[in-house]
Formats: structure tokens, C-alpha cells, sequence
């Protein structure tokens, strides 16, 4: 059923034009990243047929079945595209169990079958027990997780999650971002994942578009483009900094066996993760610190880069040092830059608290190639801003 | 007693200006003072005389019988007509609804006349149907409904537009993602997520209705057993025999009481 998907789509409208070209690998999770009108939404609105492109150069192919082109124009409840939104939009007359049913009883089967099937999916998402209740009678993070069973329910080709994890509280994300990430990669759903957040990227997605003005500005493997921004918006919102490593109590280990500490749910010790914090939770010194901080990493400054009022320093690994500090970044401020009297090749201690670090279950498959020590390390001019 | 403090809503922890409860004070007064000045006017021991005679019922029949024939029309024709003007894409469709909400600020007696010069014998349509059928509409029953249907309509029809704006079309674009067809997606989406509003609306019109006064006169006469509704009725009898305007007046009253009370929580609801 699931499909891969092959598009370009162009829109122009007064004062913003749209010029895309996209394809997703069958079961692939593709993330589109970008600031408030860069036309995200837009681009979901043309894949599941609820706006028409206004170029005939446009195409919209899902699998082997062209959806969109000049004079075709499939309209989205024949297109098996189904939607997850920032709000759950439960149907609101309708039990969390019928709303599941929606699906499948709209495309005919019989409301028993549509019922079990809702039934099962619901337990997919550990809400088995909330399908006799009103949509009312749930809480932000419940609708969400009825509303992922009632898109599944429908069997979509492609599926579109926009900005599903935006709306919810701080305690109800975390939950949700797992769910996703266990139903949508465990089923080998295809899937465009709009976001703000550079965590959801990583954490869902494969490979990220980033897309700012009606263009994509950058794409690559998730973890690259994250770790590794190349254009000023990708720098700003994403720019995390991330240890591939595995699951281990407390955090993560590394390859070479060095435990970072962080806080994590949902992880099985061994299996493959990542932890992510931000630039701005990095602290650091030029003399080994003492105190509470779990986490002092060694590095040799690579970059300075300014980084709107903050900066930016890069680091590399030092000789006979861990390799994986190598690309890491901490935001100081520039009166910071001054006292500690940085200079690219100074050796100095990055220091991040265990409460900052994130630890992730890592993206299937082998985790996105980082650069090698002999690989260039991000250096002034790579920069996004160059001074 | 712990049931009911456990029941009881938290209290308003602002307080309202003090100011605001004299003039509010004055306009509850203003309508709810006249109703009782009513019921102290009304000769309990004749009213069940008055109201079992037989013009009084008659009247009380014609009008539950036309307001509820008007109501069918209304959601039959105004149910529809809402879902254009909330959805539609025709241009001049801000001039099309002002012309919709018309009935709702014209004097009903100018609405009965404009009804006659249409359907009138030397009316633009009405001729015709005389004509063509031998059809004659005024001052018939079918007079009474079209002229409650004429003030109602706009009643209905706001407040199922409202309710079909205030759901937007994002349900039923989500409904199109999961698979859904239009029309099915009708069905099992928009008509549920608007009933609530398609029934205040169609209460308050049935009120509108029954209340008709103006429009039925000019446009259907004041005919017992044909066009003779209660408001008519009350007019007429209070020319000779107050006590019977004044009970039927209250027969007004409680119908609309009882109107209210069934319609308030309904429209009170909404869409969650």
C-alpha cells in the first residue's frame, strides 16, 4: 500500500511563488523544514489534492499513479494521501472509535470490519481505551493519537504529518514524537513530515528539505543537515548538535565507549540512538572544569563563526581524542569569545548538563556517515553569516 | 451536601462593574414587567372558557398547523439556501445574503404586501397562476404559510450558516483525506456538525412563526378556520372582548415559554 512519491509542484500567488521538486523513497520519511511561510503547507495542501498547482509543469506522482499534472487532477478522496495536522480535528459527533471507523466505512466495508480494524489501531496507539469517548472527553495529546489511528485506518499511500507535535504541551510531545516514530517507522509508512523542529527531524525522518522563499535551500540525510547547517535558517532552528552512539542506562555510549548523559524514555539499552542538545546548552572552559556537569567533552576549537548576537565556535577532535566531538558547536556570547581569548586551534572543554541532552532512539538502518577525521571540519568559510 | 457543593460551578472571581446592573436591571424589567402585568389582567375563573371556545381553538390549530408546515419549509429550503451562501463561490454573494437577511429588518406588513403585488391576482406571478391553473394564493391557509415562511426563513438561515462557518471546511477536508466522498462526507460530517444550529434555528423560526402578525394580515386576510391565526385573533377579540385577548395573549406566552425553554440548551451547546 505504501507508496513512494515523485513531485514537482509550483504555485504563484501575489508576492510568493512555491517552485519544488521532491521524491520519496517507498517507506522513506522525508522532513520539510522551514520558517513560517516558505510554503510548506501549501506544498502539503497540492500532495493531498486540497489546493491545485497553478504551473501545468506541475506533477504529482504516488507510486505508478500519476495524482497531479496539466489537465489531471485526482481529488484527495481517491488519492490514498491521508493527513495528520497540528490539530487532531476529531470529528467531533463521533466516539474516538468511529472516528477511526471513518476510513474504512467511507470506502465501503462493512462497519463491523471497519470497527475491528479501528479497534486494533487504536491499541497501536495505546489508546484502546478511549474508544468509546467523545472527542471532547480526551485530552490535546489523546486526540492526537486517535486522529494517527484514524489516518492510518484509511491505509494511506503517503501520508502527511504537518506540524503534528506543534499544538501539544511539553509533557505530551515527547509521548507522541515516540509513538510516531514506533508506528510510522515500524509500518514502513512513506511519509512528509512538516516541522519547526529540528528534534522531530531527527527523530522521524530520514532525509530533510529545507525549504525557505518557495525553494529548497538544503537537503541531505537528516543527521547531516542538522548537525551540519549550510544555509542561515537551517543554521538557526536546527543546528544541534548530536552523538550517534547506543542506548545505555543513563545515556548513550559511544562507538568508542565514552557514556554521554542524558535523560531518554522509551530506549532499549543496546539498541542504536542518539543523543541531541542544543549549541545555546553548551558551556565552555578553557581549563578542565570541576562540579556537577556530567558531560566534559575535549575539544580543539576548529571555527568561530558568528551566529546572529551569539557565536557560534566549532569543534574538532583533538589528537588521539574521541572522534565524534569533531562538528559539535557551543553558542557563547561575544564578550565570552573575548575573555576566553578563542582562537581556532585552542584546546578547550565543552561542557553540556546531563538535564540538556536528549537521548533518542536512532533512525533504522545505518546512521547517517559523519565526518571522518580526515574529512574538512566546518570552518569560517562554511559559514552561514561570513563576516 | 457534599453533592451539591461538588456540583456548584467555581464562583466568578471578577466581579462585574457596578454600574452595569442599574440599566440592566431597568431592560429585564422592561421585559418580563409587561408579562406579568398579563397574567394580573387575566380572569382566571373564565379562562377556560375563553380559551375552549370555539375560535379560540380553532385559531390555536391553524397556527400550530402553519407554523409547523413554515418550519418544514424553512429547513427544506433554508438548509440548503445556508450551505450555498457559507460555501458557495458566486460572485455577488455578500449582495445575495443582505437580500436573504431582508425579512429580518423589513416591517412584516410591508413583506405581506410585497408577497400580494408578487402572487396577487394582478401580481407579476400571481396572475399567471391564475391564468395558467386557476391557482389563487391570497388570503388562503397557503397565504398564512408562505408569509411565516417569508419572516422566518432568515432565522434558519443565519444560524445554520453560522454553524456551517464556525465548523470551517476543515473537517470535511480531512473527512476527502480519509477516503470519504463528497457527498458521504456530507452525510456523515457537515450535517451532523450543524444540526445543532439547523435546530435553534429551526425553533426560533417556528417562535417567528407563530408570532406572525403582520405579514399574514396584508397578505392573507384575517379569515376564521382559514387565516385567522392566534396573534390575529388576539387583535381582533381585543376590540370587543379584552378578557379573551388577554387569554389568549397568555396562551402566547406559554407557548413561547416553552419554546424557549426546549431551544435554550440546544443553542447554547454549539459546536464544541
Amino acid at each position: 500500500m505504501t507508496a513512494g512519491v515523485d513531485a514537482r509542484v509550483v504555485v504563484s500567488r501575489p508576492g510568493f511563488e512555491l517552485d519544488v521538486r521532491l521524491s520519496v523513497e517507498p517507506g522513506e520519511v522525508l522532513a520539510v523544514l522551514g520558517p513560517n511561510g516558505a510554503g510548506k503547507s501549501t506544498l502539503l495542501s497540492v500532495l493531498a489534492g486540497l489546493l491545485r498547482p497553478t504551473d501545468p509543469g506541475s506533477h504529482v506522482r504516488l507510486g505508478d499513479r500519476t495524482v497531479t499534472a496539466a489537465g489531471v487532477h485526482v481529488p484527495p478522496h481517491r488519492r490514498g494521501v491521508g493527513l495528520l495536522a497540528q490539530q487532531a480535528l476529531l470529528f467531533p459527533h463521533l466516539s474516538a472509535l468511529a472516528n477511526v471507523a471513518f476510513g474504512p466505512r467511507s470506502r465501503g466495508r462493512p462497519r463491523r470490519e471497519a470497527e475491528a480494524t479501528a479497534r486494533d489501531l487504536l491499541a497501536a496507539v495505546d489508546a484502546a481505551e478511549l474508544a468509546d469517548r467523545r472527542p471532547a472527553q480526551l485530552s490535546g495529546g489523546q486526540q492526537q493519537r486517535v486522529a494517527l489511528a484514524r489516518a492510518l485506518a484509511a491505509e494511506p499511500g503517503l501520508l502527511l504529518l504537518d506540524e503534528p507535535l506543534a499544538a501539544l504541551d511539553v509533557d505530551a510531545a515527547p509521548a507522541m514524537r515516540s509513538l510516531l516514530r514506533r508506528v510510522i517507522r515500524g509500518s514502513g509508512q512513506t511519509a512528509v513530515l512538516v516541522t519547526h523542529s529540528a528534534l522531530d527531524a531527527v527523530v522521524l525522518s530520514d532525509r530533510v528539505v529545507v525549504l525557505t522563499a518557495g525553494r529548497i535551500v538544503e537537503q541531505g540525510p537528516t543527521r547531516e543537515v542538522v548537525a551540519h547547517p549550510r544555509s542561515p535558517f537551517t543554521a538557526r532552528i536546527a543546528g544541534l548538535d548530536l552523538v550517534p552512539g547506543t542506548a545505555c542506562p543513563g545515556g548513550l555510549r559511544t562507538a568508542d565507549g565514552q557514556v554521554v548523559s542524558g535523560r531518554g524514555a522509551a530506549l532499549v539499552e543496546g539498541e542504536p540512538a542518539v543523543a541531541v542538545f542544543p549549541p545555546s546548552a553548551v558551556a565552555v572552559y578553557a581549563a578542565a572544569p570541576q562540579g556537577s556537569p556530567r558531560n566534559v567533552l575535549a575539544v580543539r576549537l576548529a571555527a568561530v563563526e558568528p551566529h546572529g548576537d551569539v557565536v557560534r565556535l566549532r569543534a574538532a577532535a583533538r589528537p588521539g581524542g574521541p572522534s565524534w566531538v569533531d562538528g559539535l558547536a557551543a553558542d557563547v556570547t561575544p564578550a565570552a569569545v573575548a575573555d576566553l581569548a578563542l582562537e581556532p586551534g585552542a584546546d578547550l572543554w565543552f561542557v553540556v548538563k546531563a538535564t540538556e541532552v536528549g537521548v533518542h532512539a536512532a533512525t533504522a538502518g545505518v546512521p547517517a556517515a559523519r565526518h571522518g577525521p580526515s574529512a574538512p571540519i566546518v570552518s569560517l568559510s562554511r559559514s552561514p553569516t561570513p563576516p | 451536601m457534599t453533592d451539591t457543593t461538588s456540583r456548584r460551578r467555581a464562583t466568578q472571581a471578577v466581579a462585574l462593574p457596578t454600574l452595569l446592573w442599574v440599566p440592566a436591571a431597568v431592560g429585564f424589567a422592561l421585559i418580563a414587567l409587561p408579562v406579568v402585568g398579563l397574567a394580573l389582567r387575566v380572569d382566571w375563573a373564565r379562562l377556560p372558557e375563553l380559551l375552549l371556545s370555539e375560535a379560540a381553538l380553532s385559531a390555536l390549530r391553524l397556527s400550530l398547523i402553519t407554523a409547523a408546515i413554515s418550519t418544514a419549509l424553512c429547513i427544506l429550503l433554508g438548509g440548503p439556501l445556508a450551505v450555498v451562501l457559507a460555501r458557495g463561490r458566486l460572485p455577488g454573494m455578500r449582495f445575495l445574503r443582505s437580500i436573504v437577511l431582508l425579512p429580518l429588518v423589513l416591517p412584516p406588513v410591508v413583506g405581506g404586501l410585497a408577497l400580494l403585488f408578487l402572487l396577487g391576482r394582478r401580481g407579476l406571478v400571481g396572475a399567471q397562476l391564475d391564468l395558467w391553473f386557476g391557482i389563487t394564493i391570497p388570503f388562503t391557509t397557503a397565504a398564512v404559510v408562505l408569509a411565516q415562511t417569508f419572516v422566518a426563513l432568515p432565522f434558519l438561515v443565519v444560524s445554520v450558516e453560522g454553524a456551517l462557518r464556525t465548523a470551517g471546511q476543515r473537517y470535511e477536508a480531512v473527512a476527502a483525506t480519509l477516503g470519504a466522498a463528497p457527498g458521504y462526507a456530507f452525510r456523515r460530517v457537515t450535517v451532523p456538525l450543524v444540526l445543532p444550529g439547523l435546530l435553534s434555528g429551526a425553533i426560533l423560526g417556528f417562535a417567528r412563526c407563530l408570532g406572525e402578525f403582520g405579514a399574514t394580515i396584508a397578505f392573507a386576510g384575517s379569515l376564521e378556520g382559514a387565516t385567522r391565526t392566534l396573534p390575529l385573533l388576539v387583535y381582533l377579540e381585543r376590540e370587543t372582548d379584552v378578557d379573551a385577548a388577554v387569554a389568549l395573549s397568555l396562551l402566547l406566552v406559554v407557548v413561547a415559554v416553552i419554546v424557549i425553554a426546549v431551544a435554550r440548551p440546544r443553542s447554547g451547546e454549539g459546536l464544541a
